[in-house]
């Protein structure tokens, strides 16, 4: 392998990794913002239990998002410096605006929430992580608008070869942007959803194997007390069940919102990436149907190979143009019209090294636009479908006592996260051969795009690439497994895991009920519940 | 010279300053944690000083990296690629210091504490290391070809500079990390800190002025050679504050040092950005490396609005947690027993 190709995979790993975090990151903070509100205004100690609970797994993961992240930002210079020189100009502006007006409100007011429980007044405490959760979402907007402009370049001219910005309300109101941001967040609220569905799931099972929860004459739950541990009392069945509800519904309404935007996503493509949309289909031919299923192999470049076994007519021109007439057209017919508008072989320039004269691939890898496209909806929509049913299970009060339907609501937790993860490869893998795509409309600027192979940095060797690769990735696999690990003991833990003062509340008051140890301790719990 | 480019030089220089001194700190701090802390309840003293802020803190650099790509991006490009081996260590301990933080306390045991205490102090040395050497290489030149990419292989980048630049900003945060902890401890540790403030004080701002001298023999001006006699006043301040047990002086003294300090090194260094070492004809400058006026513009206005608010509730974040961290205040760990236990996943029970 080359340093392009290996250059390739360091890029897609860390961004996969770290896209396993983000979507976390910020639809569990939303959902913990409302929950936290909802303690404030009805002062409920289910709604304050709830948030300190998914508080604590909200951070044991957003550290993981942010440690990755610097990688994310350092890997253009270090591994891109090509493509870094020629887009600098645009898309510098909102990486640097990311860290400058998202990232810094997230990271400054996530440490006043952890910290300030005691310090802060109820209200502004809260506000701090409204606060934070509303950075975090600008800071997908800011880095979503980065990536919008790879996909579909606005507001540029090329001055000296390079695009130079010329339009910043363009670049920043991108059409791609606007609709990638939405279902982004509609995609991370799904995994948000099907989190606290898994883990609430779990516990109301085990509440019912222990014997803790019973059912009563009507089929109706009735909640019990565990004695001798703590936090296994009749409010901790209503944190559950009350969490694996608002799971279920945010699962619900945001598969709803992924469709919706995603449907809008599509017809974008078809304008901006026939190329994406012809290989997201494996169609090789001009045609109007979308196939549930083809066989043979549809990463071949002869058509003959695929057999599409079942085809709904109409739909594909449905996903791209909203009618059940449009032809799409199929990769051949595209093919001729890239070669004819952007080459057939990559020039003779410098930055190319030994790839210039090489053929250029037009087609993306169909395997992987084929099957990434339907993992995404596939997972999503079972994900969605999983959601419905177990709003009706649990509509007398628990789950049901079967232990092969609480280890599928577990591992369904994973869902989502396949869906987000399958829905950027495609889109990124559909993207190439290009880094920065061709605009092909009539007003979008000729010269500006960039193919993959002229993006690397030329000074840096293919060992030293390698080496960074080796590097991070085990240091992704192990942090991973300690992630994991960690999640799962403060799962288990329950509730108690993460409110010392559950534990500490009986003893440390004095029998008028005010703290015992005097005036030096009244932060004890604060500093337990962060360091 | 043009006017854009150079304020973004200027804001640059102050976005790495105020790295230098809001994460020097927690820099130093962290690696204090091996050298400095005796026990458990000590080293949580030590974290729970910078707890609330070193995130907030380590967006600097971010914010620094990305103002660099976004004003210079022929600067970042060349320095990132350049130093790719020296920076993929800088991440791996910023990967690690950042996780060690959140996780050190998750399980009581001293072995799994034990492994994150090496993770902060190991981690806050490399990334100070790193970082430092990066910047001296940036002011003192590396081997570009006329593409602004890195000639001779995977470490032609490595220099004395390199190492003094380490070892500036290692010994920069340690000592701002006793500064630190003087100000916001109380008791033992407070105490052992400004000792350690008073007497490792000339060892530790060292290379940093060697540092800031050599650059002045390479390319200083009249001004920033007043500046560092003027940081060399300040650390003499400084030193005397911590000594009288002024600790908010001191501690803004050594503010001062540093602002003065970077004046003199990124005054002397301008308007090269960066140097090539194979041909002057290379050199990054300001005007060469930086990106259109419409970008700079742009960009100027948003660090206009977002710079001072991200000072004011940065600000505000210090006055919320204003309070001196003891090892009273530190509680018990904190155990439980798990509404699961273990083994809840397996077949049969």
């Amino acid at each position: 392998m080359d340093a392009l190709e290996i250059a390739r995979w360091q890029f897609g790993i860390t961004t996969v990794y770290h896209f396993m975090m983000v979507p976390l990151t910020i639809g569990l903070g939303l959902v913990v913002a409302v929950i936290q509100t909802l303690w404030y205004r009805t002062g409920k100690p289910e709604y304050l239990r709830m948030t300190k609970f998914w508080g604590k797994l909200f951070l044991i993961n957003f550290i993981m998002g942010v440690a990755t992240g610097i990688v994310q930002e350092f890997q253009f210079g270090m591994a891109w410096s090509e493509y870094s020189r020629f887009v600098g100009d645009v898309f510098g502006a909102p990486l640097a605006m990311e860290a400058l007006l998202a990232f810094f409100v997230e990271s400054t007011f996530l440490g006043l929430w952890i910290f300030g429980w005691k310090q802060l007044k109820p209200g502004v405490h809260l506000a701090c992580l409204w606060v934070a959760v509303i950075g975090s979402v600008f800071s997908a907007y800011f880095i979503i608008v980065a990536n919008s402009w790879m996909q579909h370049p606005v507001g540029v001219e090329m001055v000296n070869g390079r695009p130079v910005m010329t339009d910043a309300w363009a670049v920043f109101t991108n059409n791609t942007a606007l609709v990638a941001v939405p279902h982004t967040l509609f995609g991370a609220l799904a995994v948000a959803g099907g989190f606290l569905l898994g883990i609430a799931w779990y516990h109301l099972w085990r509440r019912r194997h222990d014997g803790i929860d019973t059912i009563g004459a009507d089929g109706k739950v009735i909640p019990g007390e565990a004695a001798g541990i703590l936090g296994r009392d009749r409010a901790d069945h209503t944190v559950w069940i009350r969490s694996l509800r608002i799971g279920a519904v945010v699962a619900m309404i945001s598969f709803a919102g992924t469709a919706v935007t995603g449907d809008l996503q599509g017809k974008l493509m078809f304008e901006q990436q026939p190329m994406k949309m012809a290989a997201a289909e494996a169609a090789c031919h001009d045609g109007t149907g979308f196939s549930v299923l083809s066989v043979g192999n549809v990463g071949a470049k002869n058509c003959d190979d695929i057999v599409a076994v079942i085809e709904v007519p109409g739909i594909l021109s449905f996903l791209a143009k909203g009618d059940f007439t449009t032809e799409v057209k199929g990769v051949n017919s595209l093919l001729d019209e890239y070669q004819a508008k952007y080459g057939t072989t990559l020039p003779d320039n410098p930055i190319y090294g030994d790839r210039a004269g090489q053929q250029i691939q037009y087609v993306p890898v169909m395997e992987v636009t084929y099957w990434g496209f339907r993992m995404m909806i596939g997972f999503g929509g079972v994900a969605a479908l999983a959601a419905l049913v177990a709003l009706w299970a649990t509509r007398k009060g628990t789950v049901p006592a079967s232990r092969g339907l609480m280890r599928l609501a577990v591992f369904g937790i994973l869902a989502p996260f396949g869906a987000n993860a399958a829905g950027w490869i495609f889109t990124e893998m559909g993207r190439q051969p290009f880094v920065v795509a061709p605009n092909p409309d009539p007003s979008g600027i000729d010269q500006v795009f960039m193919f993959t192979a002229a993006a690397v940095s030329p000074g840096v060797s293919a060992g030293e690439i390698l080496t960074s690769l080796v590097v991070l990735t085990s240091i992704y696999a192990v942090l991973l497994v300690v992630e994991v690990k960690l999640l799962v003991k403060y799962i288990r833990g329950g509730v108690a895991s993460a409110m010392p003062e559950l534990a500490h509340a009986p003893v440390d008051e004095n029998e008028d009920g005010t703290p015992r140890g005097g005036p030096g301790k009244p932060d004890d719990d604060v500093l337990a519940f962060a360091y | 010279m043009e006017l854009l480019p150079t304020i973004w030089f200027v804001a640059i220089a102050v976005l790495w300053t105020g790295y230098l001194f809001l994460e020097g700190f927690d820099l130093g701090v962290g690696m204090l944690m091996k050298v400095f802390a005796r026990n458990n309840t000590e080293r949580r003293v030590l974290i729970n000083t910078i707890g609330p802020v070193w995130d907030g803190n380590e967006v600097w650099l971010l914010t620094a990296g990305g103002a660099t790509f976004a004003a210079f991006p022929l600067w970042y490009a060349s320095l990132f690629s350049a130093l790719y081996l020296p920076l993929l260590l800088v991440l791996v301990a910023l990967i690690f210091r950042a996780v060690a933080f959140e996780y050190r306390g998750k399980v009581d045991n001293p072995r799994w504490r034990a492994r994150w205490d090496w993770a902060i102090a190991a981690g806050s040395f490399v990334a100070a290391f790193g970082v430092g050497a990066a910047l001296a290489l940036t002011t003192t030149g590396l081997p570009l070809d006329a593409n602004g990419d890195r000639e001779g292989g995977p470490f032609a980048w490595f220099s004395g500079y390199a190492v003094l630049g380490g070892f500036a900003v290692v010994g920069f945060s340690l000592l701002h990390g006793l500064g630190f902890l003087a100000l916001k401890t109380d008791g033992e540790v407070r105490h052992r800190a400004r000792a350690w403030f008073v007497r490792l004080l000339p060892v530790l701002l060292l290379p940093i002025a060697g540092w800031a001298v050599s650059l002045q023999l390479l390319s200083g001006e009249a001004w920033t050679i007043a500046a560092v006699v003027a940081a060399v006043v300040a650390a003499v301040l400084a030193w005397n504050f911590a000594r009288k047990d002024a600790e908010g002086r001191a501690f803004l003294s050594l503010g001062a040092f540093l602002l003065l300090g970077s004046a003199s090194i990124f005054g002397a260094a301008f308007p090269v950005v960066l140097p090539s070492t194979l041909d002057p004809a290379f050199n990054l400058t300001v005007s060469n490396a930086s990106s259109s006026d419409y970008t700079l513009g742009l960009m100027g206005i948003v660090a206009c609005i977002g710079l001072p608010l991200v000072l004011a509730y940065q600000a505000w974040t210090y006055w919320v947690f204003r309070r001196r961290v003891s090892a009273a205040h530190i509680p018990e760990a904190h155990s439980f027993l798990p509404a699961i236990a273990a083994k809840a996943l397996a077949p049969k029970d």
